[in-house]
């Protein structure tokens, strides 16, 4: 049995504990409204680009089509570019998308294929190195700004294009965590180069649309932002779904500590109780042998 | 009836409204856009877009960079990496 002051002690632990897990969830909540404002408003770009892509990647096929819609030709070099939160706290969301990972890579090894990451955010790092630390190629490093925005998913845009250029990997897949709910994040796994070819309506395909400089050019301009703007739709993703995430884990830690300190705050009236009792009976039993 | 113009960037809808004319500045040169346009693409060049409220007013500019105009049914859409202003 614990004594009084080890109680007392541990039920001041435990309070301090939830003032700091209430905190972290009143911010996850009010950071969440702002990273899914962001997020919708990039859905304009994101969805006008893509019609666009659909509608000029239909006319140019074949050979003529640049390096970054046909592929290297070739598919046994993959990349994985893992999306993973800096910070922590944030309940099963690094696990689960680093699960995917490793899934899709032992899927990948399976078929022969040789595998290697790309790290994006703090959180991955350990787990994966521990798997396959001789596989990760980079990581790259969002920790030090505030808000991930273009600039970061335009830096990490750059790096893995030049990397393409350079011939390192043939197939580039990007996981990350899809915003559902503050109760669901689901990790997916896109591929990002080649660029696939998006299917279906081709905005105003019928009508005959006249291009300058031409049709390849515009398209080379084109596929270099279209993987930019993926980037940039799963670093605000990985935003929401962190805040998300958390909100949801410090709901919980919160709610949990509050029924410890019920708990022990029964245990040590019982045990005050019954220090009492103990005393009294002492005094009466002296009382009487006089 | 008027020119229906979006400008767009990666982090969110900048403008969308009727217009009268707006000038862009292509990749091969600038070009002007007027209500009932045929459907044309092209990249830009950085540089100032020029909108034209009304007819003969004074042109508003908004620098953009980086990025590509599509002119369709619906009208006029740029879309830039950064809008400065």
């Amino acid at each position: 049995m614990a004594s009084l002051k080890e109680l007392k002690d541990r039920i001041g632990s435990v309070k301090s504990t939830q003032k700091i897990t209430k905190a972290k969830q009143m911010v996850a909540a009010a950071k969440l409204r702002r990273a899914q404002a962001a997020a919708e408003a990039a859905r304009p770009y994101a969805e006008r680009l893509s019609g666009v892509m659909a509608s000029l990647a239909s006319k140019v096929s074949g050979d003529s089509a640049p390096l970054l819609l046909r592929g290297t030709g070739s598919d046994k070099r993959h990349l994985l570019v893992v999306v993973n939160t800096d910070k922590g706290l944030c309940g099963g969301l690094n696990a689960n998308i680093v699960k995917a990972a490793k899934a899709k890579a032992r899927e990948l090894i399976a078929d022969g294929k040789d595998v290697t990451f790309y790290l994006v955010g703090k959180k991955g790092r350990a787990p994966i190195k521990r798997d396959y630390a001789d596989k990760i190629e980079k990581h790259f490093d969002t920790s030090d700004v505030r808000q991930p925005g273009f600039e970061e998913a335009d830096a990490i845009a750059e790096d893995l294009l030049e990397r393409f250029e350079k011939g390192e990997f043939d197939v580039a897949h990007l996981v990350y965590p899809i915003f559902q709910s503050a109760l669901a994040q689901d990790p997916t796994v896109d591929q990002l180069i080649p660029v696939p070819s998006p299917e279906g309506e081709g905005t105003g395909g019928h009508a005959v649309v006249e291009y300058e400089p031409g049709e390849e050019e515009i398209l080379e301009d084109l596929l270099p932002r279209y993987v930019k703007t993926q980037l940039f739709g799963a670093l605000l993703e990985r935003e929401a779904s962190e805040q998300g995430a958390s909100m949801t884990a410090m709901d919980n830690a919160t709610r949990n500590a509050g029924d410890l300190i019920n708990k022990l705050t029964i245990q040590y009236n019982r045990s005050r109780q019954a220090a009492i009792t103990t005393e009294l009976v002492e005094i009466i039993a002296g009382a009487e042998a006089l | 009836m008027a020119l229906h113009f979006e400008l767009v960037t990666p982090a969110k809808l900048v403008r969308s409204e009727d217009v009268h004319m707006v000038v862009v500045p292509g990749a091969e040169g600038e070009f002007g856009v007027l209500e009932g346009h045929a459907p044309f693409m092209s990249t830009i060049r950085d540089g100032a877009v020029q909108v034209y409220k009304t007819e003969g007013a004074a042109p508003e500019t908004i620098e953009v960079r980086g990025g590509f105009a599509e002119v369709g049914e619906n009208g006029l859409t740029v879309l830039a990496e950064h809008v400065e202003g």
